[in-house]
C-alpha cells in the first residue's frame, strides 16, 4: 500500500460521496426519514410557539428532561434506527432492485472501497438529517425559555449537553449504520433484519451483561447527558445495568461498527450480479 | 496464463441448479468475436464471468493476464457495455459518464475531456445534457457504449450492443467496432443477428445450452462441419449442362438448378479437390461467371450446429 494507492482510493471514494450523498437526500422514497427526524423538532416547536403565545414561562427542567426521554425512547430507539434502516439497506439492496449497481463494479474500484463510499455516504447523510432534528429540538426548548436562564444552561454544561446529544446521534448513526448495512447482504427482504434488530435492541435491559455489549443502543444509553429515572410504563427501557464510561461506550460501539463493516466488506467481496433472483 | 488474451480455461458456471456454462475452454484474440447461439445458450453468462459480475463455479479465466476478482486491475483496460436497460436515477447522459469517469479514479479535467470524446464518439453530443430518462431506446444504448469505451478500454465486452440502433446508427456502430478491432483491441460481442456477425466478426464462439458448440474464423468452424457437404454457388451460362458433367466427380453429393436459373448449387465434401477438377469439367459453350461458396457463413454454421429455430442439434 503506497502513497499512490490512498490517493486513488482518496479520489474514488469522494467521487462514490458525490453520487451516494445526491442520491441519498434526493431520494423521494426517503421523505418518511425526513419525517421521522423532524417530528420531535416539530412538536418542540409547537410546544414552544403555544407557550409564547399564552406567555407562559417555560420551566427548562422539566422540558430538558421531556427531551431527554424523547431522545432516548423515539429518537435513537425509532428515529435514527428506522431512518438507518432506510439509507443504509438500500446502499447496495437499492441498487440492485433498480439494475443500476454494475455501473460501480465494473469501475476499477475495490469493493471494500466501494463500501467504505457508500458507507460513509450514508453515514454522512443520516448524520445531517438527525443531527439537524437534534439541534432544532433542542432549539425550540431553548429558545422559548427566558433569555438569563437560557444563557445561565449553557454556561453551566449545557453546551456539553447539546454537544453529547449531537455527538450521541452522529454515533448511532455510525452504529446502526454499520448493523443495517451487513443486514442488508444478509437478507433480501428489509422487515425481516429491522424486526431482528428491534427485537435485540429492545431485550438490551434484559440481557446478561456481556451480551448487552453487543448492542448499539447500550452504549447510546451510556452517552446520553440526562439520565431518565425509571418509572411510568416504559421505566423498564430506561434500566441500564452498569452504564459505560464515556470512553470505553465510544470505544465499544466504534469496536461493534467495525467488526459489522469487516464482516459486510467480506460480503461485498463475494457480491455478485444476478438481477434476475431479487 | 497468458497475458495477451482472452482465456477461459474448463470454466462452469453453476446457478443453483440451473447450468449456465459448461466446461468452457477459450482462447479469445484481438479483433471482433462473436458470441452466437440462442436465447439462455450462456453467452451473457460467459461476459459476466468475463468481467467477475459472477463468479465461476470451477476454473480459471483471464483477460490480458488479470483475473477478474480483482476490478481494481481488470476495468482500467475493460469495458462492459451490458444488456441492463437501467441507470442511476435523474442523470444526464454527460452526467453518467463523468461521474463514472471519476469513480476511475480520473482527475476532473481528464474526465471532461474523456466524457466529452466519448459522447462525440457515439454522436449524441446535442443530448448530452438532457436526463436519461427522456431518451430513446437507441439513444441510451448508445451513452451505454460511449460509457463503456470512455476509458479507452483494451477489452470491450458488448451484449447485444445493436439493440434498438436504427439502420444508420447501426451502421456506424458497427464501423466503430471495426475501428477498435484495428486498432488491437478485443472487441467481444454478443448478438443474435446472424448477417450482422456474418459481416463483422474477425472469429465466433457458437454456444448452446451452455456449451461451446464451435469457436474460430467462420471459414474453419464451417468446414469442420463434416455432416454438411459445402454448398458451391457457380455462376454460368447452360448451368443444366454443366450438372451433367459434374455428377462425373464422386465428391459430389447434390447438384441442383438456382432458382433463377443462372446458376448451379453443388454440395460436395471435398471442395478444394473439386475447385480443382472444376476447370476440367467446364464444357464448350458453358461460360463461367463466379464460383463461391453459399453456406460459408454464420447464419448457415448456425442452422447447422444449433439448429434454424434455435434448439440445439
Amino acid at each position: 500500500m503506497n502513497r499512490a494507492s490512498w490517493n486513488l482510493w482518496r479520489a474514488q471514494v469522494a467521487a462514490i460521496l458525490r453520487l451516494e450523498i445526491k442520491k441519498n437526500f434526493l431520494a423521494r422514497r426517503g421523505i418518511w426519514i425526513y419525517l421521522l427526524a423532524l417530528a420531535p423538532a416539530v412538536l418542540m416547536w409547537v410546544h414552544a410557539a403555544m407557550n409564547l403565545r399564552d406567555h407562559r414561562v417555560c420551566d427548562l427542567g422539566r422540558d430538558n428532561l421531556i427531551f431527554a426521554t424523547m431522545f432516548q425512547f423515539f429518537y435513537l430507539r425509532l428515529a435514527v434506527f428506522f431512518g438507518c434502516v432506510g439509507v443504509f439497506l438500500n446502499l447496495f439492496r437499492g441498487e440492485m432492485l433498480e439494475k443500476s449497481l454494475h455501473y460501480y463494479l465494473l469501475t476499477p474500484v475495490r469493493r471494500e472501497v466501494l463500501l467504505a463510499g457508500k458507507y460513509l455516504a450514508g453515514v454522512i447523510t443520516t448524520s445531517v438529517i438527525f443531527c439537524t432534528g437534534t439541534a432544532l429540538t433542542l432549539a425550540a426548548i431553548l429558545i422559548h425559555v427566558p433569555h438569563a436562564a437560557a444563557a445561565q444552561y449553557l454556561l453551566n454544561g449545557g453546551v456539553g449537553h447539546i454537544v453529547a446529544y449531537l455527538g450521541t446521534t452522529m454515533l448511532a448513526c455510525v452504529g446502526y449504520g454499520s448493523v443495517f448495512l451487513l443486514m442488508g447482504f444478509l437478507f433480501r427482504n428489509p422487515i425481516v433484519p429491522a424486526a431482528l434488530v428491534l427485537i435485540w435492541e429492545s431485550a438490551n435491559p434484559f440481557l446478561p451483561a456481556l451480551l448487552k455489549k453487543l448492542s448499539v443502543i447500550f452504549y447510546l444509553q451510556s452517552l446520553s447527558p440526562i439520565s431518565v429515572p425509571a418509572q411510568g410504563d416504559f421505566a423498564f427501557l430506561a434500566i441500564l445495568g452498569e452504564p459505560a464510561p464515556a470512553y470505553l461506550a465510544v470505544t465499544g460501539l466504534l469496536l461493534v461498527a467495525c467488526v459489522c463493516l469487516w464482516f459486510a466488506a467480506r460480503k461485498v467481496r463475494q457480491l455478485e450480479i444476478n438481477y434476475g433472483t431479487e | 496464463m497468458s497475458e495477451n488474451g482472452i482465456t477461459f480455461e474448463n470454466v462452469s458456471k453453476f446457478y443453483g441448479d440451473v447450468l449456465g456454462v459448461n466446461r468452457v475452454n477459450l482462447s479469445i484474440p484481438p479483433g471482433i468475436t462473436s458470441l452466437v447461439g440462442p436465447n439462455g445458450s450462456g453467452k451473457t453468462t460467459l461476459m459476466n464471468l468475463m468481467t467477475g459480475l459472477i463468479r465461476p463455479t470451477e476454473g480459471r479465466i483471464s483477460i490480458l493476464g488479470v483475473a477478474p476478482d480483482q476490478p481494481d486491475r481488470l476495468f482500467n483496460f475493460t469495458g462492459y457495455c451490458t444488456q441492463f436497460d437501467s441507470f442511476p436515477r435523474g442523470m444526464t447522459g454527460y452526467q453518467f459518464i463523468y461521474s463514472y469517469l471519476l469513480v476511475h479514479g480520473k482527475p476532473h479535467v481528464e474526465a471532461e475531456d474523456l466524457t466529452w470524446s466519448a459522447i462525440e464518439r457515439v454522436k449524441l453530443t446535442d443530448a448530452a445534457h438532457r436526463k436519461i430518462a427522456g431518451y430513446s431506446k437507441g439513444m441510451r444504448q448508445r451513452i451505454k457504449l460511449a460509457q463503456a469505451m470512455a476509458h479507452a478500454p483494451r477489452v470491450l465486452v458488448l451484449d447485444e450492443p445493436l439493440n434498438g440502433l436504427d439502420p444508420l446508427v447501426r451502421a456506424e456502430t458497427i464501423a466503430l467496432f471495426r475501428s477498435l478491432a484495428e486498432e488491437g483491441l478485443h472487441v467481444i460481442i454478443s448478438s443474435h443477428i446472424l448477417h450482422e456477425v456474418d459481416a463483422i466478426s474477425d472469429q465466433v464462439v457458437l454456444l448452446s445450452s451452455g456449451y461451446v458448440v464451435a469457436e474460430g474464423q467462420i471459414h474453419g468452424v464451417r468446414t469442420e462441419v463434416e455432416e454438411h457437404p459445402m454448398q458451391i454457388l457457380i455462376r454460368c451460362t447452360r448451368p443444366s449442362a454443366l450438372a451433367s458433367r459434374i455428377f462425373e466427380l464422386d465428391t459430389v453429393v447434390e447438384a441442383r438448378l438456382h432458382n433463377d436459373g443462372k446458376g448451379l448449387l453443388v454440395r460436395t465434401r471435398d471442395p478444394d479437390r473439386f475447385y480443382l477438377m472444376l476447370n476440367r469439367l467446364v464444357v464448350d459453350g458453358v461460360d463461367l461467371e463466379s464460383v463461391a461458396p453459399a453456406d460459408d457463413d454464420v447464419l448457415s454454421v448456425y442452422e447447422y450446429l444449433i439448429g434454424p429455430d434455435g434448439g440445439s442439434i
